[in-house]
């Protein structure tokens, strides 16, 4: 089943032009539960209330930032809108990084750009030079009211524009030193390159579940259909030795054959 | 998602470790990462925080409110033990579900993420990335923390585990950067899509003049870094100034209303680098 673009727009490349529509990448899979009231089974309703329990009516209700305990610099609605970036239909490329430029921790949430009904050549030929190029493009725009910043790269051959953390969201660790000690030991070193390879594979994201929401879903689907499903147990495990004895046993466990391999 | 579907406030656990990190300076998660037999104790800080100016919700005289449930037919006030969960399937079938039975399918308690598979870094797409976390080493662990450290980022390899924390499983990568530990949640791969899915058109070839263009566009916008200045949250910014100048006015409300401040928040990089230099203790 095809997903409905949310937003439509141009894409701008220095003087170019690319006419896209954006899809959301992420599918939301938890189960999401409505508060009943026990007695009778139906909907709550909700209501602000003061501290004494007193209902205030939704036109009474104003909105503060809370600059020292208990006071509040009042922002009406009217600021707010005052405040908002200008509207636009243009994602503005910046800018062209390399990859490795971009550290994990920038990356938010992922949105495909697919072309525009009629405008689908400059589409694919931006794609194919991006792929290429081995870079990664910097964009800003602004969608419903809100300003985004965003990491333009591919996905299999299409345009995958990923919101990114805007510069006061990141904490900047080229300040951060890292633990320093003696010089390591070569031979656990070489124990732990060892081990490290012994364990290398291929990144199979369908291989990792989440176990927790599956027990979750499965649970209110077979109670929907009058059954009661028992609940599986998972087992801790602890370690202690030294960390020379942890490796030469592990790599020893990884020798006997892969069953053996330490759970 | 229907929009009058109510968040539930039962169990209101934090989404996100940045807030409680710098109100307290205490690690978000504490537990060991370990591969084959190797243990590393670690503690795990955010490495993000929301730039989000947050408002609360005042009364007409500054008075905070709070949230209330209430029976819509009575208008009387529900109490946390009056209300219940309910689920509506596919068919539209509502199935309540108690908090005790939740909680015993929750994932038991672990302290350990237990590195399965280690993978080049550059087979995960980004697109996977959730959030961000430092890891810091603890309880004397600085060597084989650092250990781990330099194999993985002399390999460019990633770890790759699952693991609970605060009563959510998570898919995790361990990677290494400059001599630091780094821990990323990851999406788990039912919840992103691929351009089938969505039912993007069929690739079709550009003219190799039209992929020229663009080649040359991308060259002339060619930097070697990221400039943080064009990335700044300016909305964020432009409140501030705002509610600064306001307050520079007296234009305050609420005052008469003192209340339990929030605890002093603590500069999480201080908090990092105290974290981080606890390591060097260590002459095991």
């Amino acid at each position: 089943m095809a997903t409905r673009a949310i937003w439509k727009g141009s894409l701008k490349v220095g003087s170019l032009d690319v006419g896209i529509k954006l899809y959301g990448a992420v599918k939301d899979r938890n189960a999401h539960f409505h508060i009943l009231e026990d007695r009778t089974g139906s909907r709550v309703r909700q209501r602000m209330v003061r501290e004494s329990g007193e209902e205030v009516a939704h036109k009474k209700i104003q909105k503060g930032y809370e600059i020292e305990p208990g006071t509040f610099v009042v922002v009406e609605e009217k600021d707010l809108e005052r405040m908002k970036p200008p509207e636009s239909r243009d994602i503005e490329t910046l800018r062209f990084v390399p990859s490795q430029e971009i550290g994990n921790e920038w990356y938010d949430r992922p949105y495909y750009l697919g072309p525009d009904d009629d405008d689908d050549t400059n589409y694919f030929a931006f794609v194919e030079a991006l792929q290429k190029s081995n870079a990664v493009g910097i964009v800003r725009w602004v969608m419903r009211g809100k300003a985004y910043v965003g990491a333009l790269t591919t996905q299999d051959d299409y345009l995958l524009l990923i919101k990114m953390r805007y510069s006061q969201e990141v904490q900047p660790s080229q300040d951060l030193a890292p633990p320093s000690g003696p010089a390591l030991d070569q031979k656990e070193l070489r124990m732990a390159k060892e081990l490290v390879s012994a364990l290398e594979g291929k990144f199979e994201p369908a291989e990792f579940h989440d176990d927790y929401r599956e027990r979750v879903l499965h649970f209110v689907e077979a109670k929907a259909k009058g059954k009661h499903p028992r609940l599986p147990i998972i087992k801790e495990r602890t370690t202690g030795a030294s960390l020379d004895d942890q490796l030469t046993k592990s790599l020893a466990a990884l020798k006997r054959g892969p069953e053996k391999r330490v759970a | 998602m229907r929009e009058e579907e109510i968040k539930t406030r039962k169990r209101q656990k934090p989404q996100d470790g940045t807030v409680a990190a710098q109100i307290t300076g205490r690690p978000f998660w504490s537990g060991t990462i370990s591969f084959g037999l190797v243990s590393i104790p670690v503690n795990l800080f955010p490495a993000t925080r929301s730039s989000r100016v947050a408002l609360r919700t005042l009364g007409p005289d500054g008075e905070p409110l709070k949230r209330d449930y209430y029976d819509p037919e009575t208008g009387g006030d529900l109490e946390d033990s009056e209300t219940v969960r309910g689920y509506r399937t596919n068919e539209g079938k509502v199935v309540t579900v108690t908090e005790e039975e939740l909680e015993r399918l929750a994932p038991e308690k672990s302290r350990d993420i237990n590195l399965r598979v280690f993978v080049a870094s550059s087979e995960i797409s980004p697109m996977y990335f959730e959030k961000a976390y430092i890891l810091t080493p603890a309880d004397k662990s600085g060597k084989a923390y650092r250990l781990l450290a330099e194999i993985m980022e002399y390999s460019q390899r990633v770890g790759i585990a699952t693991f609970v924390m605060r009563g959510k499983e998570y898919l995790v990568a361990i990677l290494a950067r400059d001599g630091i530990l780094r821990a990323e949640t990851m999406r788990f791969k039912d919840e992103v899509r691929n351009p089938f899915d969505i039912g993007l058109p069929k690739r079709k070839r550009p003219s190799s003049a039209a992929i020229e263009n663009f080649h040359t566009a991308i060259e002339r916008l060619a930097k070697n870094t990221l400039d943080l200045d064009e990335m700044r949250d300016k909305y964020a910014e432009r409140m501030l100034k705002f509610i600064q100048k306001k307050r520079a006015q007296q234009k305050t409300v609420g005052a008469e209303h003192p209340r339990k401040g929030p605890a002093e928040v603590v500069d999480l990089m201080q908090v990092l680098k105290r974290n981080l230099s606890q390591g060097q203790a260590n002459r095991e």
